[in-house]
């Protein structure tokens, strides 16, 4: 089976239509959506409802940290990130709010482990950006493999049972395996606000057969998403970075 | 977890397992049959044993990876691979030629057979580079010979991988490799390099055309870091008739820099295929090594290991074409010679690395026997070749990057085809016409060689304008050059 893993959509409209559109050309059979439908971006609304549509359909979607911060005020994120949550929760109705607020921390298929950021513990979002932060995490769970996003930058980390690390730097369209003989955590980049220098949104695709991941990327009309930020007020930073991927 | 399943007679995923044809201490290889599969197979299967190899493991992981990724006549095709859980292995193609290892009886063997065998290796090599992968263990023993010629690289265990995860560089500290082949850069933990391979066959060539290991078969780390400063002696010194230019070819590929040696196989094979192209440098006459203080100071020199350029597979295929120039020397001096040299000196500038042929094809009769001299008695192919250098002495190319050949031929767009099928070439840039009588009554030479072409083609034009001052402009295309893919 294909399974369209799509992590930190961040209201990103267009980047979410690309994904989805690029996924079902390639016969994605299920989609996984790894947290973050919200915060920067000028289009939660459209966005949550579509996640809830697809859930309602057979898809699964974790919480991210600014899923959770839409009715955790305590959650602390950055000024610009804090500046977007405020004007965000002002336009969630109620359905989606408590959609966001009973969304999963992690979900467990077969061998596999899908969670937003990091697998040791519930709410506290630490970031896997490093081979040791992933050793961290693969230690702290079992699973044959482990998928999270909340990076923003797409790797590849294998461990061996005597645990040599090795860490890699997928390549677009190229299929990595994910051989049973090593444990596996792959970082996804971002749908909606890539950070690895390629503005174009990022998804990967998981054959469950092959055991095989393959990392994608799909462009979309970044001006328009740029001029929707730009006319709900959002802070200028986050247009720009989108243009930029970074 | 039950592995001894392969025994002749066994059938594993419906391969019939047949005879043994190797044991070794990192894989077992079996022949094997398939119903459905009508072409001969082997099953190559890791040794799984208490107190293997780890090597063994990780490589077999490597190749299961990377084998399936590969395509084309240098390397056996890829039918099926084996779940660890289950059972590891590996069905490949069994390629029904020789490995070179049975030569080693016979050495040193005559230059020509050595540079022959070079040269196929050497494409090989390209072709694999340009599939993302650096051998990495390239020896007599891995490669082998189709019956018809092309050379087959086997064995992936050791090799990389540049868009796929490098299990081996991530797991051991120490380099792998085989010692007597292995390049400097290797040697220091370098793999991604796709020159690494061009060391490794320069050593080859060096054994099988004097009888001796140029570095000799080093047993521990410290012996084989020796080839970072200690030159071999060269060839000339071995065997007095050794021409200059395999040793110029050979010690090239033998520099310590990988910066030094060729910018990719394809051209490493140009040169091995052309010795008459070979620019002779001070490497084709050395007689000796050179002497014991400079081997000293490059011993204690922290330069020598901080000098050596490494690459990648990703910028090398890119930044070293080989380029086919098609001239057409009735019009040397008028203004499509003139785009046709500016098209060149552009494509150049951005290509440091890359080798430039120019062409020309000396018309041949296909019924009437042509007299090699013209009217006046001169040498028609001499006189070609004069001017060919002299259309092409504004580049300023410096030497070793160009070459000039008269082609012999009946037909013009043939012949420049059959050149850059042999020479691998990844680019033909010529000249058409912008008169069109001659091109509608005998056809368009560009247009056939752009339609049949395996590269790149670059036909140029000067520019025209619309007003049909030639009398049949105004459909033509009026741009300066357009590039076919």
């Amino acid at each position: 089976m294909l399974i369209a893993l799509m992590a930190d959509i961040h209201a990103n409209r267009e980047a979410l239509e690309a994904c989805l559109r690029d996924a079902k050309g390639k016969g994605a059979a299920k989609i996984v959506f790894l947290g973050d439908y919200v915060g920067y971006g000028a289009d939660p609304v459209w966005v949550v409802d579509r996640v809830m549509d697809h859930v309602a359909r057979g898809a699964s979607a974790l919480m991210g940290n600014h899923d959770n911060a839409v009715s955790d005020l305590r959650d602390s994120l950055t000024a610009d990130a804090q500046m977007a949550m405020a004007w965000t929760r002002g336009r969630l109705g109620s359905e989606a709010r408590e959609f966001l607020a009973g969304l999963p921390m992690r979900i467990e298929d077969e061998t596999r482990l899908y969670v937003h950021a990091n697998v040791q513990t519930d709410r506290r979002w630490l970031y896997i950006d490093d081979r040791n932060a992933a050793t961290r995490a693969l230690h702290a769970r079992q699973a044959q493999a482990v998928f999270c996003g909340h990076v923003h930058i797409p790797a590849i980390y294998g461990i061996t049972a005597t645990d040599k690390i090795v860490s890699f730097k997928p390549v677009s369209d190229v299929p990595v395996p994910l051989s049973p003989q090593r444990r596996w955590l792959a970082v996804l980049g971002a749908v909606g606000q890539p950070r690895d220098g390629n503005p174009s949104a990022s998804y990967a695709l998981l054959d469950t057969k092959k055991s095989e991941i393959t990392y994608l990327r799909v462009p979309y009309d970044i001006e328009a998403t740029i001029l929707k930020i730009r006319n709900a007020g959002l802070p200028e930073s986050l247009a720009d970075r989108l243009r930029k991927g970074q | 977890m039950n592995y001894r399943r392969i025994i002749p007679g066994a059938t594993v995923d419906g391969f019939l397992i047949g005879k043994q044809i190797h044991s070794g201490g990192m894989a077992t290889i079996w022949e094997v049959t398939h119903p459905e599969l009508n072409l001969p197979m082997l099953m190559k299967a890791p040794v799984l044993d208490e107190g293997a190899d780890p090597a063994a493991i990780v490589g077999f992981e490597m190749e299961q990876m990377i084998l399936p990724r590969l395509a084309g006549p240098h390397v056996p095709k890829f039918i099926e691979a084996g779940n660890f859980m289950v059972q590891p292995y590996i069905v490949m193609e069994q390629i029904p030629g020789a490995a070179l290892l049975p030569w080693l009886d016979h050495l040193p063997l005559p230059y020509g057979e050595v540079a022959a065998m070079g040269a196929k290796v050497a494409v090989a090599l390209d072709s694999l580079h340009r599939q993302h992968v650096v051998h990495l263990d390239v020896k007599p023993s891995n490669i082998m010979l189709r019956p018809t010629g092309e050379a087959v690289l086997i064995d992936y265990g050791l090799s990389h991988h540049d868009e796929l995860p490098d299990l081996m560089a991530e797991q051991f500290r120490l380099p792998y490799g085989t010692a007597p082949y292995m390049a400097p850069e290797q040697v220091m933990g370098h793999r991604g390099d796709p020159r690494s391979d061009q060391f490794a066959l320069g050593v080859l060539m060096y054994f099988f055309a004097t009888g001796t290991r140029p570095f000799g078969d080093p047993q521990r780390l410290s012996g084989l870091k020796r080839r970072l400063w200690w030159d071999p002696p060269p060839p000339r010194a071995l065997r007095s008739d050794f021409p200059l230019w395999f040793q110029e070819i050979i010690l090239r590929c033998l520099e310590v820099n990988p910066a030094w040696r060729y910018p990719t196989g394809a051209q490493l094979a140009f040169e091995l295929m052309n010795p008459d192209q070979v620019k002779l440098t001070g490497r084709s006459e050395r007689l000796k090594r050179d002497a014991f203080t400079t081997v000293l100071k490059r011993r204690f020199s922290e330069d020598t290991t901080a000098s050596v350029q490494i690459g990648t597979v990703a910028s090398f295929g890119a930044s070293g074409p080989i380029i086919a120039v098609a001239i057409d020397l009735s019009e040397t001096s008028g203004p499509l010679a003139e785009a046709l040299r500016m098209t060149v000196a552009q494509i150049l500038a951005s290509l440091p690395g890359a080798r430039v042929a120019c062409l020309n094809v000396l018309k041949q009769g296909v019924i009437t026997l042509d007299t090699t001299l013209d009217e006046e008695g001169r040498n028609k192919h001499v006189q070609r070749l004069v001017e060919l250098k002299h259309w092409a002495e504004p580049l300023k190319l410096e030497e070793g990057r160009v070459s000039f050949q008269v082609l012999e031929a009946p037909q013009t767009a043939a012949a420049i085809l059959r050149y850059a099928r042999a020479n691998f070439v990844d680019h033909i840039v010529m000249g058409a016409r912008a008169s069109s009588a001659r091109r509608t009554l005998l056809g368009s030479v560009s247009g056939e060689v752009a339609t049949h072409a395996p590269c790149t083609v670059t036909v140029v034009r000067t520019r025209r304008h619309h007003r049909t001052e030639y009398g049949d402009g105004a459909n033509e295309k009026s741009e300066d050059s357009w590039t076919v893919g």
